[in-house]
């Protein structure tokens, strides 16, 4: 275990690193926050009553979005693990008395801990400080706030283990690129960082709540903004387990048939 | 100890020719020729040896180092290195090995590099006396003490490559695979790594293979050499024995007419 929390350590120190990136990121996603609520605030004075969520819910759920988005959004990917694989770097990796699926799950989580750690508190204290509705509302209650540290925790797993994913699949494919595309399209729209997933209509909405990428960042930024709650939020938690836990062992299985055919590009 | 028992490889290359059309041909039809890497190979090492295993470029003296390593799985043949197999126990095996790739990188590229020997340690569970006396023992020998504290992007290659040697020793393998150490390296880069290397094998008896294109590693280093061409086991014996075939020639030019004489340049 020792040796996967230093794997963490240094990770997380290495991506403190970049503070440049870390100020232009939060610039950008404050700005990107504030135009999307002015884009929503249209659409509410249009017609409340066909609006899905409360107006402030939403404002906390998308300035959650913008602080943690590094924590979430599927292209934060780590580009090195994609090198090792097509280039050959690999072989190293293999030479070590590690398990590679934990090296590189434990990678991730402090990649993207380490670029939201830098980030989202500055954009949490700007939105706290905006007006009512268009500000970051507090928590409705503790237990409510609770639910979300858990949730939150929960959606980086999934949205790490489904990263796995597609770090292993260019074990098959060569060139990342295309899974790349595909995928990070998809999960957009389906996690709901696109338009949230309760806009989405009857039907759709209800087979989306059910994917892997509903129990990304979904599920915990509605948990905190008061939409999701009592059993239906139990039972989005639950669901998110699951998909954790499917999501790594479709991983490691993946991992494990690779590995019996691998080939290290590359003298 | 290393034993290997008639390993075969084979790799599947997809050839075409040049040209617009022979691509759109091949979205549809694919031809693969079959590449025999390694063909029957079988060779022992003993404890404590120093083997230079050597053929043209694209004999198959990387895919024996991967196979060695646990990191190729070979299509048919057993090989054990201290009793186990190599790619079906894997982190067991790694354990008692170190490897140098001279054309990648094991350090992490944008921090010191004493903080990538502090994760290998922890990587290799090595215990703290253990790591300080073998850290410094490397650091006095390969003359390290400034260059750990530079970042590994700011290494020239003859820097680079001490660092990746001794970061591949801190655990103290029984076995070195050094494949192509000294690619690239400078004239007095290149000394420093043969001088450490013979040292190393004398004063701790570990097993050293090393694969070179350098006719003079071999020289300085091994008195065993192994050839391979085509996938192919040609000569296993002394560094003499290479020479007898000619020997007013340079050893250079001895090894280029064995390669004309097997056919595989």
């Amino acid at each position: 275990m020792k040796k996967y929390v230093s794997f963490f350590r240094m990770r997380f120190s290495t991506g403190l690193q970049y503070r440049q990136a870390a100020i232009a990121g939060m610039s950008t996603q404050f700005v990107w926050g504030a135009m999307e609520i002015l884009l929503f605030k249209a659409f509410y004075e249009a017609d409340p009553s066909a609006f899905p969520m409360e107006f402030s819910a939403l404002t906390s759920y998308i300035w959650l979005q913008q602080a943690f988005l590094a924590l979430y959004m599927m292209w934060f990917l780590e580009r090195e693990i994609f090198d090792s694989i097509t280039g050959g770097g690999i072989a190293y990796e293999l030479c070590r008395p590690l398990d590679l699926y934990s090296m590189w799950f434990a990678r991730n989580i402090a990649n993207r801990m380490s670029k939201a750690v830098l980030r989202c508190i500055p954009i949490l204290l700007l939105a706290t400080c905006l007006p009512k509705p268009y500000g970051m509302q507090p928590p409705r209650s503790l237990i409510t706030f609770i639910l979300f540290l858990f949730s939150m925790g929960l959606a980086l797993l999934v949205t790490v283990a489904f990263s796995m994913i597609l770090y292993l699949l260019c074990f098959y494919t060569i060139s990342p690129l295309g899974i790349r595309m595909v995928a990070f399209s998809l999960v957009e729209f389906f996690s709901g960082a696109v338009i949230p997933l309760p806009f989405l209509p009857d039907g759709i909405r209800q087979v989306c709540e059910l994917l892997p990428f509903a129990s990304m960042q979904n599920v915990a930024f509605r948990i905190y903004s008061g939409d999701l709650s009592g059993i239906r939020g139990y039972g989005a938690i639950s669901l998110q387990l699951f998909w954790v836990v499917a999501l790594i062992l479709s991983g490691k299985l993946l991992l494990k048939n690779a590995l019996n055919k691998v080939v290290v590009q590359g003298g | 100890m290393i034993e290997v028992e008639h390993i075969s490889k084979i790799f599947r290359v997809s050839r075409r020719n040049s040209g617009f059309k022979e691509a759109a041909k091949a979205l549809f039809h694919r031809e693969y020729e079959e590449l025999k890497a390694l063909d029957d190979i079988s060779f022992t090492i003993a404890d404590g040896e120093m083997v230079g295993y050597i053929g043209p470029n694209g004999a198959g003296k990387s895919s024996t180092i991967k196979i060695l390593s646990g990191i190729l799985y070979p299509d048919s043949g057993t090989c054990f290195v201290n009793g186990r197999i190599p790619w079906k126990e894997r982190k067991a095996h790694v354990k008692d090995i170190g490897v140098v790739f001279g054309q990648r990188s094991q350090l992490w590229w944008d921090v010191p590099v004493i903080d990538s020997f502090e994760l290998i340690k922890d990587i290799y569970d090595i215990p703290l006396t253990t790591y300080r006396n073998n850290l410094e023992e490397l650091i006095a020998l390969l003359n390290l003490s400034q260059i750990i504290k530079t970042p590994t992007r700011q290494l020239s290659l003859g820097q680079r490559m001490r660092c990746e040697i001794a970061a591949s020793l801190l655990h103290e393998p029984k076995i070195l695979f050094l494949d192509e150490p000294t690619i690239g390296l400078d004239a007095i880069s290149k000394l420093a790594v043969r001088d450490f290397i013979r040292k190393r094998n004398e004063t701790h008896k570990t097993t050293v293979i090393l694969t070179t294109h350098d006719m003079q590693d071999i020289e300085a280093l091994s008195k065993r050499i192994i050839l391979i061409g085509k996938g192919r086991l040609l000569m296993d014996g002394t560094l003499d024995d290479l020479k007898s075939v000619k020997a007013e020639d340079s050893i250079d030019e001895v090894i280029a007419s064995m390669y004309r004489k097997y056919d595989i340049a």
